[in-house]
């Protein structure tokens, strides 16, 4: 395994060896001193055509924990604001010897436009294109209902997740079905039949428009962000008829089995899809997803850009 | 494919590893022991065995992964990393007894110090083996050693043990025949 493109290009097995790594990396974060000399010498570009925080920054801390050089390139401020195409911008970076690129890009497959071209030789991670993939938060997602609700158990057999809000726009939902079905986790999606992609009957999930229906079942509800900047169309009548169906509110949180969690992979609308008090819920595990987005991003460093030049990249 | 060490001696060969660590370190009172996964980390749990029956009190014992230190992650696939277990009194101060199954080029052990570097200021470490095959390429080398085996490059030796490998035993071979 040279790229992270999409979670297609994991194995359930490569899968788990991610998640597993990603717990032993956790104490590093949890160490006083949090520096391992593992990437030494190495150097990582992200490369961020799209606003982001969490992800940024989280790939960020995690090249620095394992000791790689970090240079952060954004569109605003460099020569993609005057117009450099992605051809021009990534031979820069393999001029100056990236090891790795992380790339944010509004175009769907601009990673695989990216790891399939010759422009660069070095190891493409996506970290979100348009609305297709997100691998690495559905990794991190995955590792969060691992360790609330599966009590050691490598797996998310048996699990029922349900995906509520912008399924359409939304990268982060599309990785999220294809690694919890793939790690045995059920998963439905609720939406509004606007925010539905065209063939969603083909993928992995259970599609319902009745949100409190399927409450009481499910072991963790993740809400999706409604993508304001990606609709130039009416999608739904108003924010307040969404929040009523669709929104996450106190109600509906009291319908939720006990052992259940709240997920949201940020940034959030407060008082659109996720009320305040919701998210600042000790159900709520919002924060702590961004704390082992950390880890796992180190976890999937540490897998893509250890023995470089061997084919086979399973874990041993 | 030979058996370098039968079961009883390898018995016999912990037993004495045991006997030095405590002669060296005039007892059992300041000591941790760390093994370095996996197979150094149920050595260095017999040896605690062994120590807590000749003292009659207990020692700190935990695993140290070293796969995040290593020098030649740019050459092999990765590796899945094990756990680090560090007792919880910690190793400031102590007299810590690295614990390895099978001694060769020091790489591993060079790892293990940097790892312990992060970890704390022990007193003093030392390295305890079962097995020393030589072909040294770093200024290393060990306090106790289970047993001295003379090998070729071109070999290869294998340690197996009950908790993972259902027998005691120390193999050497032809490279690919173990």
């Amino acid at each position: 395994m040279k790229h992270l493109l999409s979670i297609n290009d994991l194995s359930e097995s490569e899968a788990i060896g991610i998640l597993n790594t990603a717990v032993e990396l956790a104490r590093v974060s949890d160490a006083p001193m949090k520096k391992l000399p593992t990437l030494r010498g190495r150097t990582i570009v992200n490369l961020f055509a799209e606003d982001s925080t969490r992800t940024r920054i989280s790939f960020e801390a995690a090249a620095k924990r394992l000791s790689a050089d970090v240079i952060n390139f954004s569109a605003k401020g460099s020569s993609v604001s005057k117009g450099e195409s992605l051809k021009d911008t990534a031979q820069t970076l393999q001029a100056m010897g990236a090891d790795a690129v992380i790339i944010r890009h509004q175009a769907s497959g601009a990673a695989h436009r990216l790891a399939s071209s010759q422009w660069m030789s070095g190891t493409v991670i996506n970290a979100g294109d348009g609305t297709h993939e997100h691998p690495s938060q559905a990794l991190l997602d995955a590792y969060t209902l691992r360790k609330h609700l599966m009590h050691g158990a490598q797996n998310l057999k048996g699990l029922h997740v349900a995906v509520v809000g912008d399924i359409l726009h939304s990268r982060v939902a599309r990785s999220n079905i294809l690694l919890l079905s793939k790690l045995g986790a059920a998963v439905t999606v609720i939406a509004p039949p606007t925010l539905l992609p065209f063939g969603i009957e083909s993928w992995p999930a259970d599609v319902s428009y009745d949100f409190d229906d399927v409450i009481p079942q499910v072991d963790a509800i993740m809400m999706l962000r409604v993508q304001n900047e990606r609709m130039n169309e009416l999608y739904f009548p108003n924010a307040r008829e969404y929040s009523r169906y669709f929104g996450l509110n106190a109600d509906r949180v009291k319908r939720m089995k006990t052992s259940s969690i709240i997920m949201h992979p940020g940034p959030m609308n407060r008082g659109l899809e996720i009320t305040a008090d919701v998210a600042d819920s000790a159900r709520s595990v919002i924060v702590e997803q961004v704390s082992n987005g950390v880890s796992v991003r180190m976890a999937i460093l540490y897998t893509l850009l250890t023995g470089e030049g061997i084919e086979s990249g399973a874990l041993a | 494919m030979s058996v370098a060490l039968p079961p009883a001696d390898m018995s016999r060969a912990l037993t004495r590893i045991s006997h030095e660590i405590l002669e060296r370190n005039g007892g059992s009172n300041n000591l941790v022991l760390l093994g370095i996964p996996t197979r150094g980390a149920h050595l260095a749990l017999r040896i605690a065995t062994i120590i807590e029956g000749i003292e009659s009190k207990s020692v700190p014992v935990g695993a140290l992964d070293i796969t995040l230190h290593r020098d030649d992650l740019r050459l092999r696939p990765p590796r899945a990393l094990m756990p680090t277990k560090i007792p919880t009194a910690g190793i400031e101060g102590k007299d810590v007894v690295l614990v390895d199954d099978v001694f060769f080029s020091g790489r591993t052990i060079r790892a293990a110090l940097d790892a312990l570097g992060e970890i704390g200021r022990p007193r003093t470490v030392q390295l305890a083996v079962l097995i020393d095959r030589g072909h040294r390429e770093l200024p290393i080398r060990a306090d106790f050693v289970g047993k001295n085996l003379p090998t070729s490059r071109d070999q290869s030796v294998k340690v197996h043990l009950s908790e993972i490998d259902g027998v005691d035993e120390v193999l050497v071979g032809r490279a690919g025949e173990l």
